[in-house]
């Protein structure tokens, strides 16, 4: 594959602290999943191996809270720790909030006539702006990652996935998990199905209190779909990555996707 | 639904079929708990299909609504799966179903074919499901499976182990 010598360098450039890349497990994490009556909801935000513990690095970057009509909900109260990030969200109305954290763009080093290393993140609209075209030993790479969780007000509402990068189409609502019971999600790539066979990497969280990580890997079918088998109830991580060559610069061979949803799955 | 439409229209020519008649009579006891913090549970009781799906709310007791209290609505979804089935999808308090918290001790409450909350129970095998959430203490669900109409006179019996005591349903034909 022509991946081969892309990959350790796309690794290096997700390394150097990219826009692209949870390098490790990032996670948002609801006071509360289901609500009975509106309320406020209170949220830890961070990054780390252990789901979900907050003992490596603070989240940071774009964070939006999106109301079940689509508007978009200001975060209130927000600060940011060395360990976590942590705001509310003022869930007024009936249906499903996202809490979305999201980046995507273009990650560009090279070197400059004083043989500096030089480093751009941006979109790939400015890139010819920021980016010289005679950069030496320039090494582009692009990136698009979404990490969401998911509140529900009353009786859970429609989620619509994301037409562009790695998007959620849930059959089973995000909302409605129950140890015990099957719950099948479809992974869309630009509004479409992704293919058959991606590995979908599953989470539990509390490995604090046990030996064993607990994750399990399963692969989506022709639809695009998994069926997950929830074996506790507990907070969950689910992550799909992939990779492919539909970038939005000629000069950059693969983009790499990601999306990762923490879930809640609720006891019988 | 449609199939209850028959029934409704015996009922309205007065045909006094067996039927018709059916009692259900279901004793929920609220267990004496030995805790130094004691809030009433919210108790719900719901019938269900086998295949999960909701034939009707019986009963819900919960903190009503009242001026210069706290909305007691807050908690219902702690009642999980009965929230979860039915109780998303209501707007409360709902007439003939939802009343305030019971004290401890053995409550009794009568339904009639013609006279369940939601009018006549089709004929079909049901789950009778009884859930219990206190405020500081534990939550439980207790299932009792019967016949409707019932062919002769029932009585079937299921004991909570924690937040509900014995739960009777008294069937008569």
């Amino acid at each position: 594959m022509k991946s081969s010598l892309i990959r350790p360098l796309v690794a290096a450039l997700l390394a150097a602290g990219s826009t692209a890349a949870f390098a490790h497990g990032s996670f948002i994490l609801p006071s509360s999943t289901v609500l009975s009556k509106p309320a406020y909801v209170t949220f830890d935000a961070a990054s780390g191996n252990d789901m979900f513990y907050f003992n490596h690095n603070t989240l940071r970057g774009d964070i939006t809270a999106i109301a079940p009509d689509g508007s978009s909900v200001p975060l209130e109260n927000e600060a940011t720790g060395k360990l976590r990030r942590v705001f509310d969200v003022n869930m007024k109305d009936n249906g499903t909030y996202r809490i979305r954290s999201s980046n995507s763009g273009i990650n560009a080093r090279w070197k400059d006539a004083e043989g500096k290393n030089k480093i751009w993140r941006g979109p790939a609209a400015e890139f010819d702006k920021n980016v010289p075209k005679d950069a030496a030993e320039l090494r582009v790479g692009e990136g698009a990652n979404t990490l969401e969780t998911f509140v529900t007000v009353g009786k859970p509402s429609a989620l619509k996935p994301s037409g562009q990068g790695l998007g959620f189409a849930p059959v089973t609502h995000p909302n409605d998990l129950y140890a015990g019971e099957d719950a099948v999600f479809r992974f869309t790539l630009d509004g479409k199905p992704v293919p058959a066979g991606l590995e979908v990497d599953v989470h539990p969280g509390g490995s604090r209190y046990r030996d064993a990580i607990g994750d399990f890997k399963l692969k989506t079918d022709a639809q695009g779909e998994v069926r997950i088998k929830w074996p506790t109830p507990g907070m969950y991580r689910i992550e799909v990555e992939m990779r492919d060559s539909k970038t939005s610069l000629p000069q950059i061979k693969e983009r790499r996707l990601s999306y990762a949803a923490v879930l809640e799955v609720l006891p019988q | 639904m449609q199939k209850t439409a028959p029934l409704l229209l015996g009922a309205c020519v007065a045909v006094p079929v067996a039927a018709q008649a059916a009692d259900l009579s279901l004793t929920v006891e609220v267990p004496q708990l030995k805790v130094s913090e004691y809030h009433r549970p919210y108790v719900a009781m719901w019938l269900e299909r086998p295949d999960n799906t909701v034939a009707g709310n019986l009963a819900v007791w919960y903190q009503l609504p009242k001026a210069g209290k706290e909305n007691g609505e807050k908690w219902l979804k702690d009642m999980r799966q009965w929230w979860r089935r039915t109780g998303r999808e209501l707007a409360m308090p709902v007439d003939g179903v939802t009343s305030a918290t019971r004290p401890v001790g053995k409550h009794t409450m009568e339904f009639r074919n013609g006279a369940f909350p939601q009018g006549t129970l089709p004929a079909g095998q049901y789950v009778l499901k009884v859930e219990a959430a206190r405020e500081v203490g534990g939550r439980e669900l207790v299932s009792v499976p019967f016949q409707w109409p019932p062919a002769k006179a029932q009585k079937l019996t299921a004991t909570g182990k924690s937040e509900l005591g014995e739960i009777v349903v008294d069937l008569k034909p």
